[in-house]
């Protein structure tokens, strides 16, 4: 499934599943891929935080991304998985239908975002990456993690 | 020696000694004619000036040698403890902090001292009469401080002792005693006595040493010993084969006579020393100069015996503790976090496998660790003093730029607090404590325009209560206009004219802690920029604190903070609602109670009980929480009642669970302000529970 493409390989993402698209983000500030586990529930915060889990000692914020994007909701299953992200002392887990890949991109691969993507809202994005046959959406890792709709309602 | 190894214990020591410096040289400016505390000044000068010096730290040592000349003339009385000589001595103890803090960072220690010792000198030259002279009396007086011991140089001997001492005399021996004075900062003084007994054992034999030679071995000594010695050899090389050990700092060595040895001991001896004086007369002819001596030497020493046993005491108890890195302690304290952690989880399993044997010992293995986590929190409590301990200095020189006079009253400095907590609340309160003298207390002629003492009393206080601390700052000066507050918050837009009016009088004080709130009229140096307070606020929340201010217009104001002992492990109750679990901290419950719904009254559409003859309002926290619902309403409410001051709530919950010991985890920096959630836990099953913040909840 790996698809090694690019000389200059100045960035390497993981790639992962989201209802039936799939984005990616930088494999640098992705401390761990971990399968769907218990999260508690954190009363009175935005809906897309859905609470906290304990990862290995560490109380880990978890927000599922596709109530984040105002996608319909999809019970979690064996594909499910949370990406933990971790910069600047932030640490979150992302909860995602399914990681796919670690590929190798160039930032010249980087195309602005089109006016209209499947309704995810803008500031999140990087950009848009084509390779080949695939599409797919990256990630602004720092609007991820800098969330202002994350303070608690 | 490596100077390096020693620089560490250097600065601490030294900051010590400065703390002790400026602590007596305040209390000296309250009781000038106490003579005891300028030799107590004198003592910490004197040994922080050897310390330095022996470090190469030299201008740190010019200075303290200057500042010791002062405090000798005073010290004989030569000079008065007046105000303005005291400024300049606490101008160079500034000095000398500002040394000590750069050798600290690395630096060399070296300062432009020049302009600080003239004045010195000039304090010397102007007002004593004979300037060089006294400055010899100082050295002079160093030595004999260097000298002199807990001990003297008289030292009793047994008759066996005595014996020996005089056959050997009359075999050609000398009997000498030797007093050594190890250098202050000696590391391995066993290995120094060692040293100095290879040597005199090679030289002769030695009768007698005090403390004996076991306690020396185990280092039961503060720095100098005496010993015993008869030998051959001459006063001279034996100084000077002594004297090749390092970290020796001074040696003293006086021949002595059997005879006179024999007339100070006990009326039981006597008999025995006549003989011995007839015996040793032959001898005695040649010695007699010199052993004239140090009976002549000796009484002035023995006559500072008492000044010295105290400083002799100092040591000797620090002797039985040792310093650990911070960090060693952190380490630990993590560590420890894991096992808790761990013990909550194996007290489930044992729960659940419900084997006797295993409940056994994980029963035995959480008393254990109780014990064992009471040790390590009780390793990082320290005394408040080490933040109060700055301030008198501080309210002195602020009042004094301020044209205020101030009183300072500390109460309760020995109350211990984590050390995380201590290293935070000195800025804060130094913060407060500026606000007290700037606003609080009032000019000596408006002070008695209003009928009070010239002088204002600043109270800073610290007491236990639960597992809380306090500290409180109170001022009697002029209070707070609590309309000027209602003003500036109003103008300020921080609340509006309806919010004023519902609110209490503690509340409205609390509006200074509000952001861009200062209500004095003109900006000083000291305070009333309108920046602070709110941060002081902050601060103490961080810490899990609460900050309360209340005041009396003319009276004056007190601010109360409110802090918890430790940070890290709480203990908690647990509950249930539904089927969530939330941690409250015991800290804030006051007691959990059964409620039949029929006892829940409703006032003004807030559901509340009576709770021994108080109304407390109910709190539904499934509710405030949002919890989902499922299942069906008890006909019972489990009430946890917490509280925030004087006011009370009840936390109505599905269920209790129990009392846990919990390791505090922050929620991480993805998530600010969630309400009412302080933080959370993991517990036995790895689950992760939330810790409730009964502050927001109680309005």
């Amino acid at each position: 499934m790996a698809e090694e493409e690019g000389n200059n390989k100045d960035l390497k993402v993981i790639v992962f599943q989201l209802k039936d698209e799939e984005y990616a983000i930088e494999v640098d500030h992705v401390q761990s891929i971990e399968r769907m586990q218990t999260v508690t529930r954190i009363p009175r915060v935005s809906a897309h935080i859905i609470g906290v889990m304990n990862l290995r000692g560490v109380i880990t914020p978890v927000v599922d991304l596709r109530r984040r994007f105002g996608l319909e909701e999809k019970a979690y299953d064996e594909a499910t998985r949370i990406l933990v992200l971790s910069k600047d002392n932030i640490e979150l887990g992302l909860i995602v239908d399914g990681a796919n890949d670690v590929i190798d991109i160039t930032t010249g691969d980087i195309e602005p975002t089109p006016e209209v993507v499947g309704g995810v809202e803008e500031e999140y994005l990087r950009g848009v990456v084509k390779l080949e046959d695939r599409l797919f959406t990256l990630l602004n890792l720092d609007k991820v993690l800098h969330d202002r709709s994350t303070i608690g309602v | 020696m490596s100077n390096s190894e020693y620089l560490d214990v250097f600065i601490e020591e030294s900051q010590e000694h400065l703390q002790t410096v400026n602590d007596s040289l305040l209390q000296l400016e309250k009781e000038p004619d106490d003579l005891s505390l300028v030799n107590e000044v004198f003592r910490s000068a004197h040994t922080l000036k050897g310390m330095a010096a022996t470090m190469g730290f030299e201008d740190l040592a010019h200075l303290t040698h200057t500042m010791e000349n002062v405090l000798d003339l005073i010290r004989n009385e030569e000079l008065e403890a007046s105000s303005e000589i005291l400024d300049v001595v606490f101008d160079s103890v500034d000095d000398l902090e500002e040394m000590i803090n750069d050798i600290a960072e690395g630096g060399s220690g070296k300062r432009d001292i020049q302009q600080i010792a003239d004045q010195l000198e000039a304090i010397q030259r102007g007002e004593a009469p004979s300037a060089a002279g006294s400055a010899e009396v100082a050295a002079a007086n160093a030595q004999t401080e260097v000298g002199g011991g807990a001990q003297n140089l008289g030292e009793s001997y047994d008759e066996f002792e005595l014996t020996v001492i005089t056959q050997s005399k009359e075999q050609g021996f000398s009997p000498y005693q030797i007093r050594i004075t190890l250098d202050e900062n000696t590391m391995l003084k066993a290995a120094r006595v060692y040293m100095v007994f290879e040597i005199l054992e090679e030289a002769g034999e030695v009768i007698k040493s005090t403390p004996p030679v076991d306690e020396l071995e185990e280092e039961n000594f503060d720095h100098e010993f005496i010993v015993t010695l008869v030998t051959k050899e001459s006063k001279e090389d034996l100084n000077e084969r002594i004297n090749r050990i390092s970290e020796i700092q001074n040696i003293e060595i006086i021949l002595i006579d059997p005879e006179e040895l024999g007339e100070n001991s006990e009326a039981e001896s006597e008999p025995k020393t006549e003989a011995q004086g007839q015996s040793s007369k032959d001898s005695a002819k040649a010695e007699s100069p010199e052993s004239s001596q140090p009976v002549q030497q000796l009484e002035p020493q023995q006559q500072k015996k008492d000044d010295k046993d105290e400083t002799t005491k100092k040591p000797s108890e620090a002797n039985k503790t040792i310093r650990v890195s911070i960090e060693r302690l952190d380490v630990l304290m993590n560590l420890f976090e894991e096992l808790v952690i761990d013990r909550g989880r194996l007290e489930q399993i044992s729960s659940e496998l419900d084997n006797n044997e295993l409940s056994e010992t994980v029963e035995r293995m959480s008393r254990i660790s109780g014990d064992l986590q009471e040790i390590i929190l009780n390793m990082r409590m320290m005394p408040v003093d080490q933040v109060f301990n700055r301030f008198p200095r501080m309210v002195r020189s602020l009042s004094k730029d301020l044209g205020k006079k101030v009183n300072l009253d500390i109460y309760g400095a020995e109350t211990e607090l984590d050390r995380t907590i201590i290293d935070e609340i000195g800025d804060p309160l130094v913060h407060l404590i500026r606000n007290s003298i700037d606003h609080g207390i009032e000019t000596p002629a408006e002070r008695l325009d209003k009928g009070k003492s010239e002088e204002g009393t600043l109270v800073l206080r610290a007491y236990h209560s639960g597992n809380n601390v306090f500290i409180e700052i109170e001022d009697d000066g002029a209070g707070i206009n609590q309309q000027k507050v209602i003003n500036k918050a109003l103008s300020n837009g921080v609340v509006t004219q309806e919010e004023i009016e519902k609110m209490s009088d503690e509340q409205i004080f609390g509006l200074l802690f509000e952001s861009g709130l200062s209500t004095a009229d003109q900006v000083t140096d000291v305070s009333g920029r309108g920046v602070g307070l709110d941060v002081v606020k902050n601060t103490f929340e961080s810490l899990g604190g609460v900050v309360t201010v209340n005041s009396e217009q003319n009276v004056g104001s007190i601010f109360s903070i409110q802090l918890p002992l430790t940070l890290s492990i709480i203990d908690v109750m647990l509950v249930e609602l539904q089927k969530e679990k939330y941690a409250i901290p015991l800290s804030s419950i006051v007691e959990t109670a059964i409620v039949n719904k029929e006892d829940v009254y409703s006032a003004h559409n807030q559901k509340v009980i009576d709770f021994r003859g108080n109304v407390v309002p109910l709190v539904f926290l499934k509710n405030v929480f949002e919890v989902p619902e499922a299942g069906i309403e008890d006909e019972y409410y489990s009430v946890v009642l917490v509280s925030k001051g004087e006011k009370m709530a009840g936390l109505v919950v599905d269920s209790l669970v129990g009392q846990h010991d919990v390791v505090l985890k922050s929620l991480g920096s993805y998530l600010t302000n969630v309400f009412a959630i302080s933080g959370a836990t993991i517990l036995g099953d790895g689950q992760v529970a939330l810790i409730v913040d009964t502050n927001a909840l109680i309005k």
